[in-house]
């Protein structure tokens, strides 16, 4: 059996890919796994060869880095292994097996480390609403990776709404692309910025990026609504409008505020969620965020609370590209110091350190912000459909509260199987929660699978005896 | 305010607390039943449903099988429609993959036939019939018609309900700290940290938590955890997998005293559409940790019984911990020791089956009656000859929590 990696890596998005390069800069082995065809996460996207964008970097800053990295990739010692989804990450005798699954076909593939680093980023956020499965209503961050990498635009007439920075990037995009946006419906207030005011002034490029949205916006005359919800989409074969209604500060509708605004597709998300399967599996510890999800605990050196494994970027709590860069490049020289006593340069981890707590400071003051008031279950009727895989109402959930003595997500999961089905409560855990009266954040999820696993790479797997006598 | 007074206390919203409550009530009693979590938030919301017969050789385990089988038949029919719990008479099928294990199988059910079990042999022919998927070549197999399903969470929860609707109190997300007693070292309530609640009876229904309710009780019960682990496939067409289908080696494995990993599929569809394979047998404390070794051998074991599940998708595993005392039966009834406390925990891979019978038992101790079945195999006090407490320590009983990392124990 060929001897474990030092490090291997999971997720090349910007945290996972900064990690991977440094690391092997430093001298160590490293293997890159990701489940995507090509490197760059949810952040660096390709157009898809055949549409043979001339400028993907158009869509995209710190383009320049990204392919700088790129090329280090693919001259600097890192095994990349591409199509390669990890569905779980466990003890070997004296080193980590990340066992996964690769291609289309599933084959099996195990790759052994002395140490791991979890890079796995986040996923968007839906809440549930009337109407919220009819064609055309796409999520938003997914409509900005459609664009980014097919250049392909959801309808003509886009309202964007739900909650988060996103919303004005993936607006600004559309808008760029030719779409028309009506109108972008924030449920929070921008204001609230304004209590963490000296967090968003040393960050300069947040706020110069916010303008340029503000400004492509504007010059075509699209309405920013917030304190604003879409409470419903309307339509038969697809949408053909949304309802906006006005929040109080707890997201509850305003009666009689409600109005009709026609559209043909419909972006709306709430944020994203870190990705937490493998960690949770390991036994990571996590905290929950101040916008009511949960992210991996780590020390000043990314470290998570299981020694040899650490994180970085979006699964620590969301924080946009840069930080997951800066966390990546601290995480690499930590473990490069923990496995191959190489020594830190005093100067740049001072650095690093300082624009880490910047972004930090500036992404918590944003997640407070957006943080999803309770009231927003409200706009649920008894027929909205919540678990989209399992088609479970908001009506069963309430049933199973209040008649069958459930009050958490496992209990309400167990009586009418909101969850169960293939995204394994992903999309519905939130909504799920929040009906079953919980206060703010679900319990952590524990998915020991981390994605589905065909039967036969399972049953292949190489039996215990003979792992402990490798 | 005085609560109206209680005739007893459950301890447990599991199948066994619910069930308990359930039949409680309807002999007119008026019980409180508390859990510390939700209903079916213990080991039943990790168990997997089956109401076997199959796998229990002629004794008392089998004798409470056989009238739990009758009880589950008639609660299918009494509950109400909405509370879905997914009843399904659907039938064991139990195979032997070859003429050693299939003559084995034999003398097996010819036992439990003489028993009041209903087993038919069926020879590979009527095996293809029976389970279309199913591998070619194997001996042959017995059929077991008095094998059924239900949905371990749903179930509990109708209990409950009609519990409920005939005036339990039922209390959730309260611990119980204490079990009160009184000069004379009876029984006399439970206490919560939302105060305490007093009845002359206390039941304990705690499932594999069994022996620390006793502790708090000042007596003793060995009940240890037993790990199980399930897969979960993605839904598939109905019909696929038609019977409960298991290969004989389960037989031995229920009665195993070994601590290491034993695994023997049971294999079954849903109503929903998912497939699930279970369980796994291991003694390790309670640790949640996944184990892909159990993976491998219950994928193994599937697919080498249906080859077309090979290309399908496992999208989930759990697992739970058993409650399980020494000589595998669990303890129901009085216990001498603390007089007014019952027990009705333990039932380790067998629970949700056994939960009816054991409602029933308890209920007979609270009013007096006559039992339906003998409890005397099922005393709680039975392990006090075999010597002091510390006897039944358990090296693999250690708190919840990861084993430690590769870097840490090198
Ligand atoms: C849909 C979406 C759209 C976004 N759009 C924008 C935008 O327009 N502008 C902006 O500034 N920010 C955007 N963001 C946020 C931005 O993408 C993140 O800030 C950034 O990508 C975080 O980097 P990361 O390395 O932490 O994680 P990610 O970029 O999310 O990378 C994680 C990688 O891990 C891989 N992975 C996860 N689990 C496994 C596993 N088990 N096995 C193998 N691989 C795995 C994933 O395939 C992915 O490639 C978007 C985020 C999302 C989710
Ligand atoms: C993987 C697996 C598969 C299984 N498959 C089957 C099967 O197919 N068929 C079958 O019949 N059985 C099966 N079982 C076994 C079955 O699940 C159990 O025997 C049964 O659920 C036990 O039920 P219970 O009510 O005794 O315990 P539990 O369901 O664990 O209930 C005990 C309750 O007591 C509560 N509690 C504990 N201490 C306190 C306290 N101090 N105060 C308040 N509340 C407290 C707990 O919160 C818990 O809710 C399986 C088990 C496993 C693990």
């Amino acid at each position: 059996m060929t001897p474990p990696v030092d490090l291997a890596v999971v997720g090349a998005g910007p945290a996972g890919l900064a990690a991977a390069v440094r690391a092997a800069g430093l001298g160590l082995s490293v293997a890159l796994l990701d489940a995507g065809e090509r490197p760059g996460g949810q952040f660096h996207r390709y157009p898809a060869p055949g549409l043979r964008a001339a400028r993907p970097e158009a869509l995209h800053h710190g383009w320049r880095h990204f392919a700088r990295r790129l090329r280090q990739l693919e001259t600097g010692g890192v095994t990349y292994l591409p199509r390669h989804h990890v569905w779980t990450v466990a003890r070997g005798d004296g080193c980590w097996l990340l066992h996964a699954v690769v291609g289309p076909d599933e084959t099996p593939a195990t790759v052994r480390a002395r140490a791991v680093l979890l890079a796995t980023g986040a996923y968007e956020r839906q809440l549930p609403f009337p109407g919220w499965t009819l064609p055309g209503v796409v999520g938003a961050g997914g409509a900005q990776a459609m664009l980014k990498s097919g250049l392909v635009l959801p309808g003509r007439r886009v309202v964007v709404a739900g909650s988060g920075p996103l919303l004005l990037a993936v607006a600004a995009s559309l808008a760029a692309a030719g779409a028309r946006v009506p109108a972008v419906v924030e449920a929070a207030d921008y204001r609230a910025y304004g209590r963490s005011l000296p967090a968003v002034l040393r960050t300069p490029a947040k706020l110069a990026e916010g303008a340029r949205y503000g400004g492509g916006l504007l010059r075509r005359s699209t309405r920013l609504l917030t304190r604003h919800a879409v409470t419903a989409a309307h339509g038969t074969a697809r949408v053909e409008a949304v309802t906006v209604t006005r929040l109080d500060d707890h997201w509850r509708p305003v009666p009689g505020t409600g109005r009709r605004v026609p559209c043909d597709a419909l972006a709306v998300g709430h944020g994203l969620v870190p990705q937490l399967d493998l960690a949770v599996g390991l036994g990571c510890a996590t905290r929950r965020t101040a916008d009511d999800t949960h992210a991996l605990v780590v020390d000043a050196d990314q470290a998570t609370t299981v020694p040899g494994i650490w994180a970085a970027g979006e699964s620590c709590g969301i924080g946009g590209a840069d930080l997951a860069l800066t966390e990546g490049e601290i995480a690499a020289d930590a473990v490069a110091r923990t496995l191959h006593d190489v020594p830190a340069d005093p100067r740049r981890h001072a650095a690093l350190t300082r624009r880490r707590t910047r972004l930090r400071a500036f992404a918590d003051a944003m997640a407070a912000a957006h943080r999803p008031g309770p009231g927003w279950a409200d706009w649920l009727d008894d027929a909205t459909e919540v678990c989209r895989c399992e088609e479970v109402t908001a009506g069963r959930v309430r049933e199973a509260v209040a008649g069958y003595g459930a009050h958490d997500t496992r209990t309400v999961k167990l009586l009418t199987r909101a969850g169960m089905g293939w995204c394994q409560g992903r999309m519905c855990g939130q909504a799920v929660a929040r009906l079953a009266g919980g206060e703010g954040a679900a319990a952590v999820e524990s998915r020991p699978l981390s994605c589905p696993v065909p039967l036969r790479p399972l049953a292949q797997l190489p039996p215990e005896a003979e792992e402990f006598r490798a | 305010m005085s609560a109206p007074s209680l005739d007893a206390v459950i301890v447990g919203a599991g199948v066994v607390g619910a069930a308990c409550a359930y039949y409680a009530t309807r002999a007119g009693l008026s019980v409180a039943v508390v859990d510390r979590g939700p209903v079916a938030g213990g080991t039943t919301g990790a168990g997997e449903g089956n109401l076997l017969v199959s796998d229990k050789e002629p004794g008392p385990e089998l004798e409470l099988a056989l009238l739990s089988t009758r009880l589950w038949r008639e609660l299918a029919a009494a509950l109400p429609p909405e509370d879905a719990v997914e009843y399904e008479p659907k039938g064991g099928l139990v195979l032997a993959p070859d003429e050693t294990a299939l003559t084995a199988l034999r003398a097996f059910a010819a036992g439990q036939c003489a028993a009041g079990v209903e087993a038919r042999e069926v020879d590979e022919h009527e095996l293809a019939h029976l389970e279309p998927e199913l591998t070619k070549g194997l001996a042959g197999g017995f059929h077991y018609p008095q094998d059924a399903q239900v949905q371990p969470a749903r179930a509990a929860a109708a209990l409950l309900r009609a519990a409920r609707s005939r005036g339990a109190l039922v209390r959730l997300g309260e611990e119980v700290t204490a079990v009160l007693t009184g000069p004379h070292g009876a029984v006399r309530g439970v206490r919560t940290p939302r105060g305490e609640l007093h009845a002359p009876a206390v039941v304990n229904a705690t499932g594999t938590w069994g022996g620390r309710l006793a502790a708090l009780a000042g007596t003793r019960l060995p009940v240890l955890p037993r790990r199980g682990f399930v897969l979960v496939t993605e839904p598939l067409p109905p019909g696929l997998i038609r019977h409960k289908v298991y290969a004989a080696d389960y037989i031995a494995d229920v009665a195993s005293d070994s601590a290491a990993l034993q695994s023997s599929a049971v294999v079954e569809g849903t109503p929903a559409g998912p497939v699930l394979i279970g369980a796994t047998r291991e003694r390790v404390g309670f640790d949640r940790t996944l184990s892909t070794e159990a993976l491998r051998r219950l994928a193994g074991q599937a697919t080498a019984l249906f080859p077309r599940l090979a290309d399908v998708h496992a999208i989930r595993t759990y697992c739970g911990f058993r409650p399980y005392l020494p000589d595998h039966l669990p303890a129901i009834g009085p216990d001498p020791r603390v007089p007014g406390l019952h027990h009705a925990c333990g039932h380790e891979g067998a629970g949700i089956g056994l939960a009816p019978a054991t409602g029933l038992l308890v209920t007979a101790a609270l009013t007096g009656d006559e039992p339906p079945v003998g409890a005397w195999p099922f005393r709680p006090e039975r392990f006090d000859s075999r010597g002091p407490a510390d006897d039944f320590s358990d090296p693999f009983d250690r708190p919840d929590g990861p084993p430690p990392s590769p870097g840490a124990r090198t």
